[in-house]
């Protein structure tokens, strides 16, 4: 990321334990509401925050306490990005099988992924699957009242 | 003293309504103990007919999609029914994505969901 472009930024790393991300999940949810981003959207962002956490922490590092997981957020007037790095072997995201295939559907999990991609504008894997980014780019007013 | 540290369990005749007592239903634990509670009034108290109130919640994750799903799954084995109702707008938008709004029968309100029975 170019630093220049980002009002505000983090970059932290937490322990492999769901509540440690709730701090920064809140930070940046609370940048996003004092920028005035729509509620559609910031409802979105902390679906996809959630569920990117929580399979970093779990499906990733396996609660591990020796390993952790590396947040970088920058956001902009209309723009929020997100990195999420963990230490894990890594995951084929295209070999999750679709939740919404009617044998999967009485699935209680895999739906975390198709979750993101729905609310965000852009979800990229790195190659060896333990990193993700993030993008979500503001709705315009015009169209968040519809 | 109330038996359930998640929910607030109530019946109307025959009917037991559920309110969530988290109004952001997340965190590993707690869906964990929600799940739990939830499954006890269907696995250990035998309660046939359920409604899940989500008046009070205003988001929830996927982990706790998935265990809608395990009590659903629990209810029908016990030949119950289950309703959910009052879903806000953004959460009944996952149901929709997940297409889990053709498996739970989902009412716009606690009125609606009672009448159904």
């Amino acid at each position: 990321m170019s630093d220049s472009q980002w009002i505000w930024q983090c970059d932290q790393v937490i322990p492999s334990r769901p509540e440690a991300s709730r701090e920064v999940q809140e930070a940046i949810l609370a940048e996003l509401e004092r920028l005035k981003w729509p509620e559609h959207d910031v409802f979105g962002v902390r679906l996809a925050l959630e569920e990117a956490l929580i399979n970093a922490i779990k499906h990733g590092n396996h609660y591990d306490p020796a390993k952790h997981v590396q947040i970088r957020c920058g956001i902009c007037k209309d723009l929020v990005r997100v990195e999420i790095e963990d230490q894990g072997k890594g995951f084929d995201p295209a070999s999750v099988p679709d939740p919404t295939d009617p044998e999967n559907l009485e699935s209680p999990c895999g739906r975390g992924i198709m979750l993101m991609r729905s609310f965000m504008s852009r979800v990229e894997f790195n190659e060896t699957g333990n990193r993700v980014i993030l993008e979500k780019t503001m709705t315009p007013p015009e169209q968040a009242s519809e | 003293m109330s038996a359930y540290r998640r929910l607030d369990v109530t019946e109307v005749g025959d009917v037991t309504v559920v309110n969530f007592r988290d109004q952001k239903i997340i965190e590993d634990l707690r869906i964990q103990e929600l799940g739990q509670e939830l499954f006890q009034l269907v696995e250990g108290e035998k309660r046939k007919k359920l409604v899940l109130n989500f008046a009070t919640v205003d988001f929830l994750s996927s982990a706790a999609l998935g265990k809608l799903i395990t009590l659903d799954k629990k209810v029908k084995a016990n030949n119950g029914v289950l309703k959910l109702c009052n879903i806000r707008p953004e959460i009944y938008e996952v149901f929709a994505i997940t297409k889990l709004n053709r498996l739970f029968d989902i009412r716009r309100d606690e009125g609606d969901a009672l009448a159904a029975f």
